[in-house]
């Protein structure tokens, strides 16, 4: 198992990278999401404000 | 075709498939990734002159393909907005390029540390390297453009106008190996005739390739959809849309 982890020696340039990777993916997918909400909560608003006049 | 063609420059038509396209483009995504990552790490075996090392193309290669990938897509879809005036070409443009972006950044991260153990330094000014750096500046100017511009569709014209002067570094990027002197391997998987990779190698790649496209596609079709309210937000479809959810 410490084999596998210490990837011949390779370890510290490896999985900086894979963890690098996962950072971008979950980046990515939170700020879409993220995005998303906030022009769902700006059409809500607007439309409220539209109401209200 | 055309029937099809003009569907897609329907905003309610395009909000409603990307959000059915969502959760099918996240589970092929995560089925990809997930095998692509295991058999790569554990099951590949390492490689004869970069031992282990090599187990970071497993994220450099898919991440710097869909650097180009997503350029293009953005070039072309700008290119679309400016030629037939489409809004939803626009909205696909600016839709990918923080995609892109964060996966050009990636590239150059992983190849960076994949470059110190190889080449013996983390950068070197050498032509893929440095033509992969000006795509991220073309990125970041394309995303900085778009909302300098009090009118929101002279920001689009002139963004798309950009990316589209800009599409001419993808082929610069890719055949930088071939035309200049390069510290960087030349290709190995798009050999024509015969990848210059075994299959235990090779499988794994293949599938992280398609789980980023796939990765790609999903959170293209949840940004469209952001695109689309922010622009449409005055449009009845999108009143009854926000309504009902």
């Amino acid at each position: 198992m410490s084999a596998f982890w210490s990837m011949g020696g390779y370890a510290r340039y490896v999985w900086p990278c894979f963890g690098f990777a996962g950072a971008v993916l979950c980046w990515n997918l939170w700020s879409a999401r993220g995005y998303l909400a906030a022009a769902r909560s700006r059409a809500v608003r607007a439309m409220a404000m539209d109401e209200n006049v | 075709m055309w029937t099809w063609f003009y569907k897609l420059a329907s905003p309610p038509y395009v909000f409603g498939v990307a959000a059915a396209l969502t959760p099918w483009f996240f589970a092929l995504a995560a089925l990809a990734i997930g095998y692509g990552t295991v058999a790569g790490l554990v099951f590949a075996p390492p490689d004869y002159q970069q031992g282990d090392a090599f187990r970071i193309i497993y994220v450099h290669a898919p991440a710097a393909w869909l650097s180009l990938f997503a350029y293009t897509t953005m070039a072309v879809a700008g290119g679309i907005g400016l030629i037939w005036r489409i809004k939803m070409g626009h909205a696909v443009a600016a839709a990918t390029a923080p995609v892109g972006a964060s996966f050009t950044l990636l590239a150059l991260v992983t190849g960076s540390l994949w470059g110190r153990p190889m080449w013996g330094t983390y950068w070197a000014w050498d032509p893929r390297l440095t033509s992969e750096l000006i795509l991220l500046f073309l990125y970041v100017g394309v995303m900085s453009l778009r909302p300098a511009f009090e009118d929101p569709a002279r920001g689009d014209r002139a963004a798309a106008l950009l990316s589209i002067v800009g599409v001419v570094n993808v082929p610069i990027i890719h055949y930088s190996v071939l035309w200049w002197n390069s510290l960087h391997q030349g290709a190995t998987v798009a050999k024509i005739g015969k990848p210059a990779m075994p299959g235990s190698m090779l499988w794994p790649l293949l599938s992280m390739l398609l789980g980023f496209m796939l990765f790609y596609g999903a959170v293209l079709c949840i940004r469209v959809r952001g695109e689309v309210l922010n622009r449409e937000r005055q449009a009845t479809w999108v009143r009854e849309a926000v309504k009902s959810r």
